[in-house]
């Protein structure tokens, strides 16, 4: 297939949050990008036309945040691994996060990783730089030259920024440039070993836990500057319902701030992580129902914008160790779309709304022109059967990483196709 | 979903890792087997042939020579022949995974290993990933759990107070951080005392103490009114370095269990420790010493309940095997 084949996305269900469509429309794409909505352009000859009659046709999914271990733990996975992972989850768009090795503080590393994925061609990957060299929190990246190399966001990542005076500058050097700030509040100190809620698993089965008050003092401390420096905040991976109850207070004031949550962090809790189960072990860490129940209903309310699988690959030997030894992370891409439209069939969310926290409002948060249906923008498409019922298997993931807590649920909702730039990146074979 | 891990099809134990999941009869079973080893007042557990031909590794990736040695006699009591491997100072300082040295050592054809580790969950971990035909016995793995030590207190409860239904028993010290006081318990709770209480600061104590069913007290003299068994728990010396604590002087003067302190308890009461004892610290040496002390008892009463627990867990591969 060439760039500038010409395909027919016909009988779907167009849903593009970003316009507020929601109806059956045929969809005309030619040269990678969108040519018509509705009506095929003057003198359009289909090459390919899908037939995606009873399917549900929304913009390619953007995954904010995620960990494609190139260059440095290929061990792990690779950028050409996970890309095709993330075609076969729906996902034409990889945010990755500068944690690398070397780490995406020198606009050398960042080529080195685009050129590895435009070769691969099945997704679009995007960087976060780092805000601090190598990511140890003392002196500052070269922010203006990152994002001049094309890195839509600033991060330190999960080596969290233990002085708040560098935390300080770092967030108003970034903001000169207005460049997005995706935090990853935890306080290192109250954290310290923990690998597990501090709660009663924690109390039960002796692991050092990670108290609430880690997420919510570094979240509270993350407002005040982000308050004191006009920076663009971007709150990622939260895992606290007093966190966000902070942050849907500080919104009141500052248009500009937005949070996300991890996937996973909205099916399970503390108690997964019973019997030592490994492939339960995040960062930050599972917490109690009340505040997976929180998390849900913000983003019911809106206080969430954005969705994201906080992928993290590990080879299999990462999670065979006793637990507190064990890496923590979900290898996510291909449950995004699955577990997101469970939040539907939950009514948690409407499905244009759970669509939108996976293309329109990431976009927004990283002013992406991406993220949305439009004649001119991006041909990126993710097609999914909205009544397909089937089972996850971790055995036959793509991922190079198959530590999923996920492995034979059962979901409805199965992507069948996925273009990026116009071309066809996945669809199983029948 | 929980399968248990120890228990086999018939609710036998073939692992021993935990107190938590065992029932009642399955912790009287193990005290009237240790009863069974220990029955002669005075004299020395008899050696019997029970193990014998069997292959017993202790795998320690902590140092305790006594935890080993105790462990050790009890194998050679039932006659089975013992490795005692310590990973501390070969395998891991080599860069060998867990699994790796575990495959290596089964590959020495082991019936039995006995784990002490660092790590809470390492002895679940290793009992996950052993041969179907291995036993794993945990000796203590992080905060989590240090179940024989549990029974070894217990039977030194019942050789003294009989029944444990009309008890109150209080645990004084570094709860948080105690595997022993974890598996103690949740032994005293499966036995159906009346009242388990933990007596300790808030910066010794788990986030959520009262979802483990005891009673929390900070104060030592209230804590200590009635009860008819006390047991100190040893205050490791690291933790005056994390802020937990402002001074071993403190702790002994608000914690440190005195002959006048113990006055509150019952005037039967009787005190216990796991061991090794801080005299100063958390226990002044006229109680350590005194009559009440039944602290060397638990010691000797540590290899009879071993020797249950080995011939127990091994007991129920065979029936496995016969079934």
């Amino acid at each position: 297939m060439t760039e500038t084949a010409n395909i027919h996305i016909r009988g779907g269900r167009l849903l593009d949050p970003a316009s507020g469509t929601d109806e059956e429309l045929d969809l005309f794409l030619g040269e990678g990008r969108v040519l018509a909505i509705g009506e095929a352009p003057a003198g359009f000859q289909a090459h390919q036309v899908i037939d995606a009659s009873g399917q549900v046709v929304c913009p390619g999914l953007i995954d904010l945040g995620v960990y494609l271990r190139e260059p440095g733990f290929e061990h792990k996975a690779t950028i050409a691994s996970e890309t095709r992972a993330a075609a076969r989850g729906g996902i034409t768009t990889l945010v990755c996060m500068p944690e690398t090795d070397p780490v995406i503080d020198t606009p050398a590393t960042w080529e080195l990783i685009r050129r590895r994925a435009k070769a691969c061609g099945n997704a679009r990957v995007l960087a976060v730089g780092a805000l601090t060299q190598r990511l140890a929190g003392e002196q500052l990246a070269e922010m203006a030259a990152l994002k001049a190399a094309g890195c839509v966001a600033v991060s330190n990542g999960r080596h969290r920024l233990a002085n708040t005076l560098v935390a300080r500058r770092a967030m108003e050097y970034a903001s000169t440039f207005d460049l997005p700030l995706v935090l990853c509040s935890e306080d290192p100190h109250l954290k310290a070993n923990g690998c597990v809620h501090e709660g009663a698993i924690a109390t039960r089965l002796g692991l050092p836990g990670i108290p609430s008050a880690a997420e919510t003092v570094a979240v509270a401390r993350d407002l005040a500057l982000t308050e004191h420096t006009g920076s663009r905040s971007h709150f990622h991976t939260l895992s606290t319902g007093r966190a966000i109850e902070m942050i849907a207070q500080a919104r009141r004031g500052n248009r500009r701030l937005s949070a996300d949550v991890a996937i996973h962090q909205l099916f399970l809790q503390e108690s997964d992580v019973d019997g030592f189960r490994a492939e339960c072990h995040v960062d930050p860490p599972l917490r109690t129902l009340g505040d997976r129940d929180r998390l849900r209903q913000a983003l019911g309310e809106g206080h969430i914008d954005v969705i994201c699988s906080d992928h993290q690959p590990h080879e299999a030997d990462a999670k065979r160790e006793p637990f507190p030894a064990t890496a923590p992370g979900i290898s996510g891409l291909e449950t995004l779309l699955p577990l997101t439209l469970r939040l539907v069939e939950e009514g948690v969310l409407t499905l244009p709304h759970a669509i939108a926290c996976l293309t329109a409002n990431p976009a927004a948060v990283l002013n992406l022109p991406l993220g949305r249906l439009e004649p001119g923008g991006s041909a990126d498409v993710c097609i999914f059967d909205p009544e397909a019922v089937w089972e996850f298997s971790a055995e036959k993931m793509a991922s190079a990483g198959r530590n999923t807590p996920f492995d034979g649920w059962e979901f409805r909702g199965r992507v069948t196709c996925t273009l990026f730039e116009g071309r066809i990146t996945y669809r199983p074979e029948t | 979903m929980k399968h248990d891990l120890q228990l086999n099809q018939a609710g036998e134990l073939r692992h021993f890792l935990t107190i938590e999941g065992l029932r009642r009869p399955h912790l009287e079973q193990i005290l009237d087997i240790a009863e069974s080893f220990a029955a002669l007042p005075g004299r020395q557990v008899k050696k019997v042939p029970l193990l014998r031909g069997r292959i017993i590794t202790n795998l320690f990736f902590e140092n305790s020579t006594r935890t080993r040695t105790t462990f050790e006699l009890a194998a050679k009591l039932l006659s089975a022949d013992v490795i005692n491997f310590n990973v501390g100072v070969s395998a891991t300082s080599k860069g060998e995974t867990l699994l790796d040295t575990l495959r290596n050592l089964e590959a020495m054809h082991s019936d039995m290993f006995v784990v002490r580790h660092s790590h809470s969950g390492a002895a679940h971990f290793i009992a996950r990933h052993v041969n179907p035909g291995v036993s794993v016995i945990n000796a203590g793995d992080g905060w989590h759990a240090h179940p024989t030590q549990a029974v070894l207190d217990m039977f030194t409860i019942r050789k003294h107070k009989g029944d444990f239904t009309p008890l109150r028993v209080a645990i004084v010290g570094d709860i948080q951080h105690s595997r022993v006081a974890r598996s103690q318990i949740m032994a005293l709770n499966t036995l159906g005392v009346t009242e388990v209480r933990v007596i300790a600061p808030c910066t010794l104590l788990p986030a959520e103490a009262r979802s483990l069913g005891v009673h929390v007290y900070h104060d030592l003299e209230t804590g200590l009114e009635e009860v008819d068994v006390v047991i100190m728990l040893r205050l490791q010396r690291e933790r005056m370095d994390g802020a937990l604590l402002p001074s071993a002087h403190e702790y002994f003067q608000l914690y440190g269990l005195t002959e006048k302190r113990l006055q509150r308890a019952r005037p039967d009461a009787i005190v216990m420790h796991p061991g090794p004892i801080n005299r100063g610290v958390e226990i002044a040496s006229e109680v350590a010493d005194g009559s009440r002390s039944v602290i060397l008892q638990q010691v000797s009463y540590g290899i009879a309940v071993r020797m249950a627990v080995m011939s127990l867990t091994l007991g129920a591969r065979a029936g496995e095997q016969r079934g």
